[in-house]
């Protein structure tokens, strides 16, 4: 017989009567796939704000949370083919899809949200596109040549940059993202579709499971694309001042973030917190007031065990702290930036909190399991269902915006 | 010939419902039902545990590793045995070391040494896949790689499986696992290829007491179907209506 281990052993304590086959099987991969996908829903919902319905002080953001949107949607599949056991296989999602299963939808969801995104970049870029072509028509050097091809390739041979065109493209660009709306909250909702329909998990059985994950979603998505903004706005700021002399800096360009464009789109946040948390606060009371025969061992859970994840870093750090840190009046950039990192943390322990703490209970309803995630890999396992697994997905998106950013600017500097 | 819009449209609208109106008529049958409809099977596997006559010695679970080739030193396993120990000031303890393999030779239970006279009623359950009628693994499987046979059987193929653990989190039984050596989601067949081939499961031929039994529901003189007709017997877990076909005689309100 080959000499063999239970992966899953190496990550799990169990405790009192927990049935054999019984491990955390979903780790922090998982826990960062919805992560990921609500990031991409909550950028995309963010853009449109602006597209769709003409709230026209969000216009910087929009152009900016598109393209970060189309690089946090990269990502998205990523965690779970890090999580699968045979990676290699995952194609085969798409080509046999299971239509009873939610995870099959993944293709088709993803593949549609895909496209119109990447139309939408499109059209938003077109003349971008065309301008760079003609600019670069004629000048020399191999460098010059193949970035004018390259341009020159994505303008798919549509070279009207005439006014009555890019009202085309203005209309096209308000029927892909109104559009594009439903389609990201569906490729999010789906996600929390996955977890509530598993009626095996008391914790996770839920019709609100979806709804939860939208607003989450959201909110998650608004604050990270605020919160890289400022980062880059202030990061370029900061370059200006200490590269020229002082006498040759303009005030614009060392204006940096607006702060009434950041209140603003921190009214929607706020907006969507709101919403976020009265489902979760409805869903505890609820499942507290019906007290069917799993709520017994979930108390134990959400007031035990959990209560530091649930109550102190995700209830009191990631929502409460930053929601009064947002509302206090004279906002500043800094107050704003502490507050948007928290409110990330507070989603991540949404996330973390659903998937490892629907875990933290054995089925016998008698006995718990306990996540100790793994930081130092000593085996492939470990590090993909591990710290620096996580953090590898987590940094991704930041680097692919790098370089998608460099092919088409997203942030105006003024 | 001029086509105006409105023709288009209509003429579209009505192409569309004579061609949508037929195609409604047929019904369409998922796999299994076709395969039954035309052979017309006359076999169901049902899995009848009399806890009574269970006593422990975890010969099941070591014939059943041997011969589904589960790895033997590790924790997971197609099928265990638990043991129950309700004491007589009510609290009720439960262990299964190992899936009960090695049997229940130490007093500890979850880690608390009980002495005899605390003891009110102590048992064993021996647990398997229940091969479900409404197997909500199947129904999760985002490739199919999951199915159910059309005598009930839940299978799972090697070369299929992803390997994302969605049928593990959906069984309420805790029955699947992934494989250590194929890394593919892993459960009890009933030993299909046995069972299939007029033989009994690995766990029954084992088995000492005749606890164990499996048997053709379908086949009123099956001594399984006939129990099951006759006595009073129990599911595990049914209230999560996944129609679960492994039967228990004996079973406790203590049983998880």
């Amino acid at each position: 017989m080959i000499e063999s281990y239970v992966q899953e052993a190496q990550w799990t304590i169990k405790e009192l009567f927990v049935y054999p086959n019984e491990f955390i099987y979903w780790s922090i991969q998982i826990v960062m796939y919805p992560l990921m996908t609500g990031l991409v829903a909550g950028a995309f919902v963010l853009s449109s704000l602006y597209h769709v319905f003409g709230q026209k002080d969000l216009k910087d953001m929009a152009k900016f949370s598109l393209v970060f949107s189309f690089a946090l949607l990269l990502v998205a599949p990523v965690p779970l083919l890090f999580h699968l056991q045979h990676p290699l296989r995952g194609m085969q999602v798409f080509f046999t899809p299971h239509f009873t299963s939610a995870i099959s939808a993944f293709g088709i969801v993803f593949f549609a949200y895909s496209i119109i995104v990447v139309t939408e970049i499109w059209f938003v870029y077109r003349k971008y596109f065309v301008e760079r072509t003609l600019d670069l028509k004629g000048k020399e050097g191999l460098g010059n040549t193949v970035t004018r091809l390259l341009y020159n390739v994505l303008t798919l041979g549509a070279y009207d940059i005439g006014e009555e065109a890019q009202q085309k493209d203005e209309k096209a660009i308000k029927i892909l993202a109104g559009f594009g709306i439903p389609v990201a909250c569906f490729l999010h909702g789906y996600a929390g579709f996955i977890f509530g329909s598993v009626k095996a998990n008391a914790l996770w059985m839920t019709p609100l499971m979806p709804v939860i994950f939208i607003m989450s979603a959201i909110v998650s998505g608004i604050a990270l694309c605020m919160l890289t903004y400022i980062a880059i706005m202030e990061w370029k700021k900061f370059r200006i001042k200490t590269s020229r002399k002082p006498w040759e800096v303009t005030a614009e360009e060392v204006a940096g973030v607006e702060i009434e464009l950041m209140s603003k789109s921190s009214k929607y946040l706020i907006g969507f917190m709101i919403a976020a948390i009265t489902l979760e606060i409805l869903d505890l009371i609820f499942r507290g007031y019906m007290a069917v025969k799993s709520w017994d061992i979930l108390r134990s859970v959400i007031y035990g065990k959990d209560f530091v994840d649930i109550f102190i870093l995700q209830y009191t750090f990631g929502n409460l702290l930053p929601f009064t840190l947002l509302l206090l009046p004279r906002l500043t950039v800094r107050r704003l930036a502490v507050a948007l990192s928290l409110v990330l943390f507070g989603v991540f322990m949404m996330r973390w909190n659903v998937v490892i703490g629907g875990q933290a209970f054995s089925l016998s309803f008698a006995g718990y399991m306990h996540y100790k995630m793994p930081f130092i890999p000593y085996n492939l396992e470990t590090f993909k269902e591990g710290f620096f697994g996580a953090f590898t997905v987590g940094i991704m998106p930041f680097i692919l915006f790098w370089g998608i950013n460099r092919l088409i600017p997203s942030l105006r500097y003024k | 010939m001029k086509l105006t819009r409105r023709d288009f449209l209509m003429t579209a609208l009505r192409g569309t419902i004579a061609t949508a109106l037929p195609i409604g008529a047929f019904k369409f049958l998922k796999p299994s039902e076709a395969r039954a409809a035309i052979e017309g099977t006359n076999v169901r596997w049902g899995f009848l545990v009399n806890t009574y006559k269970c006593i422990g010695c975890g010969f099941c679970v070591k014939a059943c590793k041997l011969e589904n080739e589960v790895p033997y030193n590790v924790q997971v396993t197609r099928t265990w045995v638990e043991r129950y120990v309700i004491l007589k000031d009510g609290r009720f303890l439960a262990d299964t070391p190992m899936g009960g393999r090695d049997g229940f030779t130490d007093s500890k239970v979850q880690e608390e040494e009980v002495k005899n006279e605390e003891i009110a009623k102590g048992f064993f359950v021996p647990k398997l896949c229940n091969q479900c009628e409404n197997p909500p693994c199947v129904q999760v499987c985002p490739v199919g790689a999951t199915y159910q046979t059309a005598d009930g059987v839940v299978l799972v193929d090697r070369s299929w499986c992803i390997g994302c653990g969605y049928c593990i989190m959906a069984c309420p039984y805790g029955a699947r696992f992934f494989h250590p050596v194929y890394k593919t989601a892993e459960k009890c067949t009933f030993c299909y290829h046995r069972i299939t081939k007029g033989m009994k499961t690995a766990c029954v031929d084992a088995c000492p007491t005749g606890a164990r039994q499996i048997g053709n529901l379908k086949d009123p003189n099956y001594p399984v179907t006939k129990v099951i007709l006759n006595q009073r017997v129990a599911v595990l877990k049914d209230e999560y209506g996944t129609k679960p076909q492994a039967y228990y005689i004996g079973l406790d309100k203590n049983v998880r």
